[in-house]
This record gives structure tokens, sequence and C-alpha cells, in this order.
């Protein structure tokens, strides 16, 4: 699988905190790449950073992000604007903020088609509106509606129909279904993930629902405290975490198929910025902490094909 | 439809309620029009001419309150407000229509450039924020907060006094006739750059700040940072997607101050002894110009409505979630 995007040794600051530290990930053509973490993890951030829309006080001192052998954080603002949407689009969490309350969603979806194909007369526009709505599965004459007229899920279905307009290589879906019930979430990103199919573009998809990430991903990366933990495919994490904190994660979740197994919460709360601890970032909160995680941060190694994990137990017992 | 039609009655009864208040007021007041004629002229009338003003205020017939208030509102409806005491014999509703266009022109004129002004400063300073438009604010700030006839003595002793550049006081020069001249206009316009211009400078603060914090508000909203990830131009960004949105509270408190330029530049007026509707107030208020008064307070009522009307429709066109359907 050649990579579309390769993010290397990204890191992230708001003002003197450091959010993300030296993340690189990978993101093959047409893969699904799962990003999960609870709230704080860096998960989000990572992913503004690397299509530049971190806003102050957030900075990145350092790292890369190639891009169709541009790096994404050296280009212009000019140059930027001509990339945004057409090659990168984004879903964003809470449907309900992310469309402009007064203007219409066909206005809103025009938008982007008179910026980024200005040859287009404004009747093909339109049609183009009405072809992208049907595609997501919303009554054309909504073209016209404005944002709270419509349920949350249709609200969605609008940004991932926006997201699609100019056929992007990269769609990047934070929490896109965190505001809307279970069965909802999985209507809309089976729909996504058929119309991935069908168009070809490729998915960063962040979530701290690790269940929903698992069933949709082909490759997952689990974040904690501004760092990737674990690297994996999705059938192998969900079979086998590595990762005292991947483990966690899943056994927080109810499994959706297989036998049953008991539900158990990760202990303690996500670390604090300010006061990071030493070491491994999650020793205080480890069921199998060692002397040498709270002394020095583990590596993010390689342990099988197509696999890394960053654990000082899981070094000790290869 | 019916949203408008339930605002329109609302907006009905509360006319009737101000014009019913305005009719009674008066005649909750100890004495009558002829009483306080009387103290006016330090008791120079004889009988005969006391009489006669009975007769000409209609208060030789012993009414009832009810036939008086049905008369009130026949006269009102000829637009008949009755006779001005200070500009003796003439009507109430000749002395307003004169003295209306004076307001409507400065006032209105220079209300609609400070909230156009303003907000556009605002609009910018909020985008840019931490750029050098933030330090306009504490200056503008300053501006406004100096007590208005003070800022307008300040200007007329600076720009006609030490310097003079422009007239100090009036509509026009004296000597002018009132008509569609470029003599006449030039002076109009002449006249009118002092006192225009003091009332953009202390009112143009309030809407560059407001306008500034709802936009600093907005920036942080999600479908900014969508615009921006679309890659729209940052002009688009800024007014389609910001500045349209934070300009939904600034919009209803600028049609309610169109309201208040009827009525609200008694102190421009005054400083300049501008031929307005604040200026006639003031001279009726000190003579005890009942009917003036009363005429004057009927047109303010009318426009605070009307503004209201304003805001309304405004919000309704520019904010669809105000909108109900059916």
């Amino acid at each position: 699988m050649s990579p579309v995007l390769e993010i290397r040794d990204l890191s992230v600051d708001y003002g003197s905190l450091r959010a993300v530290h030296n993340v690189s990930l990978t993101l093959g053509a047409g893969e699904v790449l799962g990003l999960a973490g609870e709230s704080g993890s860096g998960k989000s951030t990572l992913a503004y950073a690397a299509t530049r829309l971190l806003q102050p006080p957030g900075r990145v001192p350092s790292g890369e992000v190639r891009f169709k052998g541009h790096d994404l954080l050296a280009l212009t603002e000019k140059q930027l604007q001509v990339l945004r949407w057409s090659e990168i689009a984004i879903v964003f969490q809470g449907a309900m903020n992310a469309l402009n309350p007064v203007i219409s969603v066909g206005a809103q979806i025009d938008d982007v088609l008179r910026t980024h194909r200005p040859a287009l007369t404004r009747r093909e526009r339109a049609d183009r509106g009405r072809e992208l709505l049907s595609l997501v599965g919303i009554p054309i004459d909504r073209l016209s509606a404005y944002p709270h007229q419509l349920s949350g899920g249709m609200r969605q279905r609008v940004m991932i129909a926006m997201a699609l307009a100019l056929e992007p290589e990269i769609v990047i879906m934070d929490e896109p279904t965190t505001a809307l019930d279970v069965v909802v979430q999985r209507q809309i990103l089976g729909q996504m993930m058929r119309l991935r199919e069908t168009l070809g573009f490729s998915v960063i998809f962040i979530t701290h629902d690790i269940s929903l990430l698992v069933e949709f991903s082909d490759r997952v990366a689990i974040m904690y405290g501004g760092r990737v933990v674990e690297e994996a495919p999705a059938a192998e994490i969900y079979r086998a975490a590595k990762h005292p904190y991947s483990q966690g994660l899943l056994g927080s979740f109810p499994a959706l198929r297989g036998p049953r197994r008991e539900l158990r919460g990760i202990p303690g709360s996500p670390p604090d910025l300010r006061s990071m601890p030493t070491g491994c970032p999650f020793h205080p909160r480890c069921p199998q902490a060692m002397d040498v995680c709270g002394e020095r941060m583990p590596s993010l190694d390689s342990v099988e094909e197509r696999r890394r994990v960053a654990c000082w137990w899981e070094e000790a017992h290869v | 439809m019916t949203f408008l039609l339930r605002r329109a009655s609302f907006y009905l009864i509360t006319l009737w309620a101000a014009i019913t208040a305005n009719f009674l007021l008066p005649r909750l007041l100890p004495g009558d029009p002829v009483q306080a004629m009387i103290t006016k002229l330090g008791g120079r009338l004889n009988s005969d001419a006391m009489a006669s003003l009975y007769i000409l205020f209609g208060l030789d017939e012993k009414k009832s309150i009810w036939e008086q208030y049905v008369d009130y509102w026949g006269a009102l409806l000829r637009g008949d407000l009755g006779l001005s005491f200070t500009f003796f014999p003439t009507p109430v509703a000749d002395v307003l229509s004169q003295s209306l266009p004076w307001t409507l022109g400065l006032i209105g004129v220079t209300t609609i450039i400070a909230f156009l002004l303003g907000t556009l400063i605002g609009v910018y300073a909020g985008w840019k924020r931490g750029s050098w438009m933030d330090t306009l604010i504490p200056v503008t700030t300053f501006l406004s907060s100096i007590p208005y006839f003070w800022l307008g003595l300040i200007v007329i002793s600076v720009f006609s006094v030490t310097f003079p550049l422009l007239p100090a006081s009036g509509g026009y020069a004296a000597g002018l006739v009132p008509e569609w001249s470029g003599e006449f206009v030039g002076s109009v316009l002449e006249h009118a750059v002092l006192p225009g211009i003091t009332i953009v400078v202390s009112s143009v603060a309030g809407w560059i700040l407001g306008m500034r914090n709802m936009m600093v508000t907005v920036t942080a909203e999600d479908y900014v940072l969508v615009a921006r990830a679309k890659g729209l131009s940052e002009k688009r960004i800024m007014f389609a997607y910001a500045a349209r949105n934070a300009v939904l509270p600034s919009i209803s408190g600028f049609a309610l101050s169109l309201g208040f330029i009827v009525g609200g530049a008694l102190l421009v007026e005054m400083v300049f002894s501008y031929p307005g509707l604040g200026y006639v107030l003031f001279q009726g208020i000190g003579a005890k110009d009942y009917p003036l008064m009363q005429g004057v307070f009927l047109v303010i009522t009318l426009a605070v409505l009307v503004a209201n009307l304003l805001a309304d429709v405004g919000y309704l066109l520019l904010d669809p979630r105000t909108r109900r359907e059916g």
C-alpha cells in the first residue's frame, strides 16, 4: 500500500505545554486509519496540526507532513488554500455547530464548489449539490434547508456530502458520530465506508469509541498523553492488544460479537499536560507497571510485522 | 405569516396604549392649558382674551372624559395635534413637521454612519485580534465617555472660535431661505459637520466594542474552522461565516437606536442650537407647552414602535432560526 499521507516526528505545543510528542503515522491509499484515545490524548490536535488548522496558541515546533511530494507544514497559506478540501476534507465533530446556522446547506456546499471549481456554472453547481445530497441519502429538496431544520443525523450526512464535494484524496473524520444515537452512528459510518469503496479515498477516523474504531478501521493507532502507544491492524488489536492501555480501552466497551467478557474501566484519570508523569505517561495507571516505567519513556518499536508498541513490559516479555 | 400578524397586532395594541397614555397624562396634571398660558404671559390677559382662549382650546364645553377621548382620536386621525403655546398660534403638527426633517437628517444619517463604521472596525478588530486595531478601542471608548455637551463645547471652541472653520450653531446660515439650491444645501451640510462628527465620535465606540467581542466569540465556532478547512478565501470566511453571525446582536441594538433618533439627541441639538425635534422639545418643556410636548412624545412613541418592528423584521431576514415555519 503506497502512502498518501506521512506524518513524521510531529510535535504540537500549546504555549509551553507539549500536547503531541514526536508522532509518526502513515496513511495508506484507500486505507481507514483509526485514531483512538481518551479526551486530551492529542488525537484531534494531531489531525488539526497535520492539516494546519490548529488555532493559536497551538503551534507546531517540529515535524513534517508529506502529501503528494509537498510538506504541508511548509506550504504558504495560498498554496494550502488550493489543497484544502479538494485534497483533504474534514468531517467535524459535533454536527451541531459545524454548519453555519444562517446560511442554507445548499449555499454551504455551493461555497466549496464556487471557490475550488470556478469553471462550473450556477446550474452545474446546483446539480452537483443535489447529486451530493442523494449520495448520502438526503431528499434533494433539503438543499435549501437551514441547519436548524435538519436532525442531527441529517446534519452529519450533509457534512459528509460536503466533504465529498470535490472528491478528495483524504477525508478526516473527527468524532463524526459522537452526538448521534447508536443506530444512526452505524448507519452513517456504514454509508461512509461504502462511499469510500466506490470513490476510493483514504480516511483518518478519530474517535474515543474503540468499538466503532475496530469495526470500521483497517488499522488502529492508540494515543495516550500525546504519544502513539500502539499501532496495529484493527483485527489484531481487537484480538490481542499488547499495550496495557489498549487492553484497558478495549475492556471498557462491550464487545459486539464473540464471547461475552467482563467490562472493566481504566483506574485513574488521563494525565494532566501541566504535570506529565516521568517515564511512560501511563505508568501511574498501569496494572503491569515496573520500576523502569517511571524512569524512562519506552520507544515505539516494531514487535511484529505492521505492529508497533511502546511498552517496557512488552519489550521485556517478547 | 401568522408570526407577522401576531407581531402586528402586538404593535397595534402597544400603539393604542401609548396614545391613550398620551391623552390621559396631561389631564391628570393640575390646572389647564389656559391657566398655564396666563402664567406664561404674567397675567397680562383680560377676561375676554381668557374666554376666547378657553373656546380656542375647546375647554368651554364641559365634556366628559370619554367624549374628550373620542374627540382626541378624531383630531389625531385628522393630524390635528392642537396649538403650540411656544410658537402660538402655530399648530403643533406644523412645528413637528418643520423640525422632524432636521432631526432625521442629522441624527439619522450620523447614527447609520456610526453603526456602519463601528461595525466594520469591530469586524476587523475582532478578526485580527491583538493587532494594532485593538489600540483603537481604548481611544474610542475614552472619546465616548466624555460627556456629550462637553465634547460639543470643546469642538465648538476649537473649530469655530479658535480656528473659525465651521459654523457653531443653527441648521443653515441666517438669511437663507430653505429651498433646493446649491447654496442652501451647501450651508446645511456645512452646519451639519460639527454636530455630525461629535455624534459619530461619541457613539462609535459602542458598536466597535460589541462587534469586536462577538467576532471573537464567533471566530471560535466550529463553522468558522470548517470554512477555513474548506479553503475559502479569508474575506469570505470573515464576512459570510464570522461577521454574518456576529452581527446579529448588533442589528437589534441598531434598530432600537433608530427609535431614539427622533427623541434622543436633545443634547446635540441644544449645544448646536440645531432646529430639530430635540431643541423644540427643550423649548416646549421650558415653556410648559403641553400640546407641543404631547406631540413630540407621540412622534417618539411612533418612532420607537417602528424601530421595534424594523428590528423584528430585520432579525427575521437575517437569522433563519427565528422564522417559524407554517
